[in-house]
């Protein structure tokens, strides 16, 4: 996949206390890419997609959006990049549980103050695409695990975003729906061409990636640029 | 694989010829290695001298007379027992990789460049059989999860050894 980075982090350090999380790591990322960053336990790549998506400020280094400097930007500016560019899947679908599923989904387009008959359109079309249109009206204690992931990616592909962060998506989930969740996570962002940075650990996971980053003490190796 | 069995299993649908049954065989299990016709002719010889097939009939073609075999009960016996009969499960101890770690660790060579080396070579046929399970039946997505289980069973094992390498190059050296 070529074409100019959409999202690049360079040489990236971040310490929480005396310990460093980061130690120099470095990543880019080009529209319509999946990208998986693997590693085992507390090597970084929690860390190193929290500082991509400007959640976390690195103490070093630089994230670059579409070429502007993240860490330039006013916190506003940054959280409103948050709402508009990028969507999020965390390994819990953290859906609000008072809402039904079909507000959830219309939440980021509400946030951005669009009306809340069109939101609500935007986001049955959304269900509807991740196959769980008929949970529209369930509140998330209704509904499994695997179906709450596939809302939580609605949720994530609602606004349209650049980039999607998605941090064990499927560790939560038997491998059937973790499968299902995949498939649908990456065949949507594709057709969108949003780019997907992926956290996983594991190897079944990042093969619906197109290319895979490895944390290893902080530090990344991009196995297939560096044979 | 037991070709003889499976043979025995399709013919319980009935008759074949030695090409039919080829045909079915690896439209359902060859993948990319079809059975070599000498393999199909040779086991269908074997089964007719143990009695576990009969000749169902022979019809002259064009070219040389085309057998009809078909099971036996001797036969159906034979693929109950093997159906019922537990695989020996593979403990794969001798494990080429494990014989390159402690090489590299014993002449001082990177360990963790070969294992990182094996590790892109394992997830490249991840996504491969990634990409063949969405675009195959039912059938071809169960014959590539089987194979993904197994590669992210090594990719654990590589994972592991990673962390352990230090440790296994002192007691190497002790």
């Amino acid at each position: 996949m070529t074409g100019p980075p959409l999202l690049v982090g360079e040489d990236l350090r971040k310490s929480f206390g005396p310990t460093p999380a980061l130690d120099g790591a470095s990543l880019d990322v080009v529209g319509g890419e999946v990208v998986a960053i693997m590693g085992p336990s507390g090597s970084g790549k929690s860390t190193l997609l929290h500082c991509l998506a400007g959640i976390v400020r690195p103490d070093s280094g630089r994230v670059l959006y579409e070429g502007h400097d993240m860490s330039a930007m006013s916190d506003s500016a940054r959280s409103a990049l948050r709402r508009t560019r990028f969507g999020f899947v965390f390994q819990f679908g953290r859906l609000v549980p008072e809402l039904t599923c079909l507000e959830n989904v219309a939440l980021p387009l509400r946030m951005e103050r669009v009306r809340r008959g069109e939101a609500e359109r935007r986001a049955a079309e959304w269900l509807d695409r991740l196959e769980v249109a008929g949970l529209a009206g369930k509140r998330p204690g209704e509904i499994s695990g695997g179906q709450g992931q596939r809302v939580a990616v609605a949720r994530a592909l609602v606004t349209g975003p650049r980039v999607v962060f998605a941090d064990e998506p499927t560790g939560a989930l038997d491998s059937l729906n973790g499968e299902r969740v995949m498939r649908l996570l990456t065949l949507t962002a594709r057709e969108t061409g949003a780019a997907v940075v992926l956290v996983t650990h594991e190897a079944r996971v990042a093969g619906y990636s197109d290319r895979e980053v490895v944390v290893r003490d902080g530090r990344t190796r991009d196995l297939q640029r560096s044979r | 694989m037991s070709i003889g069995q499976t043979f025995l299993g399709l013919l319980e649908a009935g008759p074949r010829h030695g090409y039919d049954l080829k045909r079915a065989y690896d439209d359902r299990f060859g993948h990319s290695r079809p059975l070599p016709y000498g393999q199909v002719y040779a086991t269908l010889s074997r089964l007719l001298k143990d009695g576990m097939v009969e000749l169902d009939g022979i019809e002259p073609g064009g070219g040389p007379e085309r057998k009809r075999y078909a099971v036996t009960a001797a036969g159906v016996t034979d693929v109950e027992r093997w159906l019922a009969t537990a695989e020996k499960p593979e403990p794969y101890l001798q494990n080429t990789l494990y014989t390159k770690v402690v090489l590299a660790l014993l002449t001082g060579r990177p360990a963790a460049d070969l294992l990182d080396v094996q590790r892109a070579e394992h997830l490249r046929l991840v996504r491969e059989l990634t990409r063949r399970k969405l675009t195959g039946d039912l059938a071809e997505q169960l014959i590539c999860d089987h194979a993904l289980f197994h590669l992210e069973a090594d990719l654990r094992w590589l994972e592991l050894t990673a962390a352990r390498l230090d440790e296994l190059a002192r007691r190497m050296r002790s």
